[in-house]
């Protein structure tokens, strides 16, 4: 590789760990670095893109609120980030049950940016630095540092790639092509080129995005007003509640037509995407509007989402309007849209494509298998969306600290975390599209909601050192107050009184014939625990700050206790096929009777456990009775 | 040697697992390749260690067949199925014994059985085993099974005796390898014939159940993940009634495979054959004395007559196309005509042929109709003098049928007047019922205990969908349900999940941002 006459130099700046990008995987991943004690460096392409959300102004969603979640609940910082820069929040599927409620906040893009990157700037420990890197430096599949384009080159222990969309970009509309990054931003041209000298497999992804327009030039009254919720819920198990009721903004709701559709047929010969110019796979869960006419054609309107891209800005975001026709075309196609007639256009929706790799070079840790001290996170492993990237790059941040540190890494399993099962897909199953977390991914969806996350991983943020003593004391607390108040309405008893008949029939409920447990009472459909706050004298007060989340616990405990049992018995089962391990070091050729394509697939993806071995697709249920009657014989001899 | 080790390490734990993971890794018979593990495999993992029956003999017409029966529990489920001499009670016999008495399904006495009972650790899995010799045919020694999981026996996978075996001690670690051998040939014959037994009928129908639910429930999903572009708000009642319907499916298969039914409710068997074969002559002989005829029943159309005979335990039920006979010498084709709907309803067909005269085209329309059904020929008038026989009928048959490639129809000589090789018939229909050849017509029919199990477990996740449903339970609670109703029913097929629903919600359903 030849540098623009640059030398090649040392920067003598003690660095324990690099980390390639600062988007919202490397974010995280700098900041656990730091936190947990290396000495850390953060490389961005540009300062100023730190935290950058080039695609959808908002942070959360069905399953994603989830990974914001978890992400809090380990000690990671977008959570805190979203709850002091959103403009508007919604838990949606309120009216479903508690395990696919989610949040959704509207961010302020350029504020959600800055308070992340003042939290990078104030981070003890973690430096930034504007470079784009070019090089892996490795001594015997071991990471020994890491080269930027001017030739300095930083010894490091470990490196954490986030590179997100950036490595060999091209964004596309019609006709129109350039070698850049999101939002014109450079690309990063070299370190495709290290990575698969190193033996990394790439290939290639393409993802999309939609125009954003002058706010001056949409006719509001012809589209329906999309408020907030009247109450807020933070993110962050950290915010206080109250904190976060502010004054919202609104987004809007209009829809495509017979005309739009027209259009963009008409047109599809010029679309990069039907006319073969980009290579890249694109994600089937957000289609770009011409695959949603084309796909669904009898579907004769499509929902548009006009959505703010901050306080400081007139440019709003198009939601559902994703696409890489030419500019023309696109001026067009909108302004069929109701309120759109006289629609401007800030900047064109376009199709970006980028270098990622197979993540199945990864083990669980994500690391890779080859290279000892490499990790990724984020869209560089195949995945999509600013949570999912947020997720790995704090594991493979805190996996790269424990690393240096001689401790094991952390993995979470399918039944602890969404954050588990995406690892876990993207490391085991094999994938041809940008990844998304959905909640249908998820087996024991009912145990891992957003409003549990705190409960089932802030013990382990605490053990990793992520979670300080005072915020783990108070989550104890909260645990204590779910726990005792369950137990006490299972004694209390309400008898037939006037007063206990009126609420019940006030509700919609029938009356007692006898005298029955509170707890039985919140198990009612159309009763709640704090619909029955009038009848239950003894109920005791809870912290301000806690008594939502409290209440919510103890509402969803007994109301959902056997589904949530059935749900923890499953588990079991499956926490005994995760808990066999399978040797690093296992011979699959040695193996008599294994068919040849499990072999194949077993040597590729080394499964860490007979429960991931199961997974993998190509190994049959007969495989893993013959491993299983191996590693048995095996461990004896 | 080697087990001795294992022991030495204190791992019995490890032959615990070990143990639960091998049997249900078989049980769960999914043997598409490159499809993933669904999260039901999990749960079938760790079924908790079950005593476990399955047939050990061929199932053919022999004149024994063996149940066997080990595990924990096995006495005692023998026990309760097991009527012998004065209340005796199998739980209080020495090991090493055998016993006569009776199989009972509730009231009902199957069959006159020996009992060998066998106390554990000295049997062939190391755990208790009761082996029940009864009658063999397919017919008995399936209904014997049917009654010990009836009262709490699980159905054996293939290789599980020999896995309990090995995991039990019996066998050497070195045997090891033998073992997975057996592992894995088993379960490639267990496929072949299991789909084998899933005849095109009822693979079709479980696929078409579990496709609409596969629909339903990524409609569901999807609306959960997009809840902004799709509703799913009151779907509860349409669900509800969509459900109630794939219900009944699962239940008529379920129903199916209880082969009582056949006994009660008999063959619907149609006497096919040219005016003056002699049908009705071998209808008569049919109903002769010795024979009860349980019912006369006017059909809906005054030419129908169906009459009830019981032939060696067999109901049959003959739809007799009276009409024909009052009405032949008007127009024959009129009545074959008939008969070929009749036909077509049945579940055998008897087609009679006058061999004194030679075939015409009405024959011609029979024998084709025959390809698609259990049928026997019946050669009339074998006291006259022959025109046609055996190799006529078979080559024109075959000249007829050009996709099929063998003549296994059987043919047999009578004289439906004297009586003569009626005896031959009873026995080939008894024979054809036995060996399962002859089932239901317009049911597909449930021979597996193992698939028999999965549709109850199918049926079961349905009905909970429903109670969530008339519980109010909001619509994410459905699909916990529907999905295990899914891969229960992809047991049987061998289908799994994998990335079925994901597939799905985006094949069918518009995702936004």
């Amino acid at each position: 590789m030849k540098f623009s006459a640059n030398s090649v130099w040392e920067n003598k700046d003690y660095y324990d760990a690099a980390v390639i990008g600062a988007g919202h995987a490397g974010c995280e991943a700098a900041l656990a670095c730091a936190r947990l004690g290396l000495h850390t460096v953060v490389f961005t392409v540009s300062v100023d893109s730190i935290a950058l959300m080039p695609c959808n102004p908002n942070i959360g969603g069905s399953s994603k609120g989830h990974l914001v979640r978890e992400v809090d609940a380990l000690g990671g910082e977008m959570g805190k980030v979203i709850d002091k820069t959103f403009i508007q929040s919604k838990m949606l599927n309120k009216s479903k049950g508690p395990a696919v409620h989610s949040l959704r906040a509207q961010a302020d893009k350029a504020d959600y940016s800055r308070t992340m990157r003042l939290v990078l700037e104030n981070q003890e420990r973690l430096d930034i630095k504007q470079q784009e890197v070019v090089d892996i430096l490795t001594e015997d599949q071991k990471v020994t540092g890491v080269q930027t384009y001017s030739g300095a080159v930083y010894p490091c222990r470990a490196v954490v790639l986030c590179t997100g969309t950036y490595l060999k970009a091209r964004c596309i509309y019609g006709e129109v092509s350039t070698n850049t990054g999101p939002n014109g931003l450079q690309a990063a041209n070299y370190l495709t080129d290290s990575l698969k000298k190193l033996g990394i497999r790439m290939y290639r992804l393409k993802t999309g995005t939609p125009a954003r327009i002058d706010r001056n030039s949409v006719d509001f009254s012809k589209m329906e007003e999309q408020p907030g919720d009247e109450r807020v819920v933070p993110f962050s198990f950290t915010t206080n509640p109250d904190d976060v009721q502010i004054d919202q903004v609104s987004c809007w709701l209009t829809y495509t037509n017979e005309e739009t559709h027209n259009i963009i047929r008409n047109n599809l010969d010029r679309s990069p995407l039907f006319s073969g110019k980009i290579e890249g796979t694109g994600p089937r869960y957000c289609p770009s509007i011409e695959d949603k006419v084309v796909k669904f054609a009898d579907k004769n309107r499509h929902q548009v989402f006009i959505e703010p891209e901050g306080l400081n800005t007139n440019e709003m975001y198009i939601g559902g309007m994703s696409s890489s026709l030419p500019e023309d075309v696109q001026y067009a196609m909108y302004r069929t849209v109701p309120g759109l007639e006289h629609v401007k256009i800030v900047r064109n929706a376009y199709a970006i494509e980028y270098d990622c790799i197979d993540a199945r070079q990864l083990k669980p840790t994500l690391e890779f298998k080859k290279i000892d001290g490499l990790f990724s996170g984020g869209q560089f492993n195949g995945s999509s969306g600013y949570e999912e990237a947020a997720a790995q790059g704090l594991m493979a941040g805190i996996n790269a600290a424990r690393k240096l540190s001689g401790l094991d890494g952390i993995v979470l399993d399918r039944s602890e975390a969404y954050i588990g099962v995406l690892i876990d897909d993207l490391v085991t199953k094999e994938s041809h599209e940008p990844y998304r977390m959905m909640t249908s991914r998820a087996e024991y969806r009912l145990l891992l909601r957003q409003d549990n996350a705190d409960e089932r991983l802030t013990r382990i943020g605490y053990e990793i050192g992520l979670i300080s003593e005072d915020r783990y004391q108070i989550f104890l607390d909260k645990m204590r107050f779910v726990e005792t108040e369950v137990d006490r309405l299972s004694h209390v008893y309400v008898g037939t009184d006037d007063k206990v008949q009126r609420l019940l029939i006030d509700s919609g409920s029938s009356p007692l014939l006898s005298g029955i447990s509170l707890k039985e009472l919140v198990r009612r459909p159309e009763l709640s625990y704090s619909i029955l706050s009038e009848i239950d004298e003894g109920r005791p007060v809870f912290p301000e700050k806690l008594k939502d989340e409290i209440e919510e616990q103890v509402n969803i405990r007994i109301k959902y206790q056997g589904y949530i049992n059935r749900q923890l018995r499953q588990v079991e089962q499956f926490k005994k096929l995760e808990n066999k391990r399978i040797p690093e070091n296992i011979d699959y050729d040695s193996i008599k009777s294994l068919r040849i394509e499990a072999v194949q697939k077993l040597k590729e993806i080394r499964p860490v456990s007979i429960g991931q071995a199961s997974r993998i697709s190509g190994v049959s249920p007969a495989d893993i009775s013959v491993l299983l009657v191996y590693l048995g014989g095996r461990n004896e001899s | 040697m080697a087990m001795r080790i294992l022991y030495l390490y204190g791992l019995e734990n490890f032959l615990n697992y070990l143990y639960k993971y091998s049997i249900s890794y078989n049980r769960s018979l999914m043997y598409n390749e490159g499809k993933q593990i669904g999260r039901k495999y999990v749960d079938m993992v760790y079924k908790e260690r079950q005593t476990i029956a399955a047939i050990s003999t061929a199932v053919s017409e022999s004149g024994i067949g063996i149940v066997r029966m080990c595990g924990s529990q096995a006495i005692e489920i023998a026990d309760k199925v097991y009527r012998g001499k004065k209340e005796k009670r199998l739980i209080s016999q020495k090991t090493y014994t055998i016993h006569y008495g009776y199989i009972l399904d509730g009231d009902e006495i199957i069959d006159e059985v020996l009992v060998m009972l066998m106390r554990g650790p000295k049997t062939f899995t190391g755990e208790d085993t009761i082996e029940i010799n009864c009658h063999g045919g397919v017919y008995v020694v399936n209904r014997v099974l049917d009654t010990l999981i009836k009262n709490g026996a699980g159905p054996a996978e293939p290789g599980e005796f020999t896995k309990r075996a090995f995991l039990n001690g019996k066998m050497d670690l070195s045997q090891a390898e033998a073992v997975i051998d057996v592992i894995q040939s088993e379960n490639e014959y267990a496929l072949q014939s299991s789909i084998t037994q899933l005849r095109g009928g009822i693979k079709n129908k479980i696929s078409d159940v579990r496709k609409e639910i596969l629909y339903h429930t990524a409609f569901i999903e999807s609306a959960l993940d997009d809840p902004e572009h799709i509703s799913v708000d009151g779907y509860g009642e349409k669900l509800k009634g969509i459900l109630e319907n794939l219900m009944k499916e699962i239940k008529k298969m379920i129903d199916s495979s209880s082969s009582g039914r056949i006994i009660k409710e008999g063959i619907n068997t149609v006497i096919l054959g040219k005016p003056n074969a002699g049908k009705s002559s071998l209808l008569n002989t049919l109903l002769g004395e010795d024979r009860a005829i349980v019912t006369d029943i006017a059909g809906t159309t005054r030419d129908i007559l169906q009459e009830h005979i019981r032939l060696q335990g067999i109901s049959l039920n003959i739809v007799d196309t009276a009409g024909i006979r009052d009405t032949e010498d008007v127009i024959e084709k009129i009545g074959v005509d008939k008969a070929v709907q009749y036909a077509k309803e049945s579940d055998l067909i008897i087609y009679v042929i006058d061999s004194s005269i030679d075939l015409d085209e009405n024959d011609f329309s029979i024998l084709s109709l025959l390809q698609e059904k259990k049928s026997v020929i019946l050669l009339n008038k074998s006291d006259l003098d022959k025109v046609i026989d055996f190799n006529k009928i078979r080559d024109k048959y075959l000249e007829i049928n050009s996709t099929i490639k063998e003549f296994d129809i059987p043919v047999i000589d009578i004289s439906a007047r004297n009586g003569q090789g009626i005896d031959i018939l009873e026995q080939t229909i008894k024979d054809m019922f036995y060996k399962g050849h002859i089932s239901f017509n317009t049911e597909v029919y449930i021979t597996n205990a193992r698939h028999k199990d999965f549709l109850m477990k199918a049926y079961d996740s349905l009905n909970k969908v429903i109670d969530s449903i008339m519980n109010q339970m909001p619509e994410d609670f459905y699909s916990i349900d529907l999905i295990d109703a899914y891969e229960s029913l992809g047991m049987i097929t061998g289908d799994t999940m994998g990335e079925d629903l994901i597939n799905e919600i985006f094949s069918k359903f518009c995702m936004g941002k």
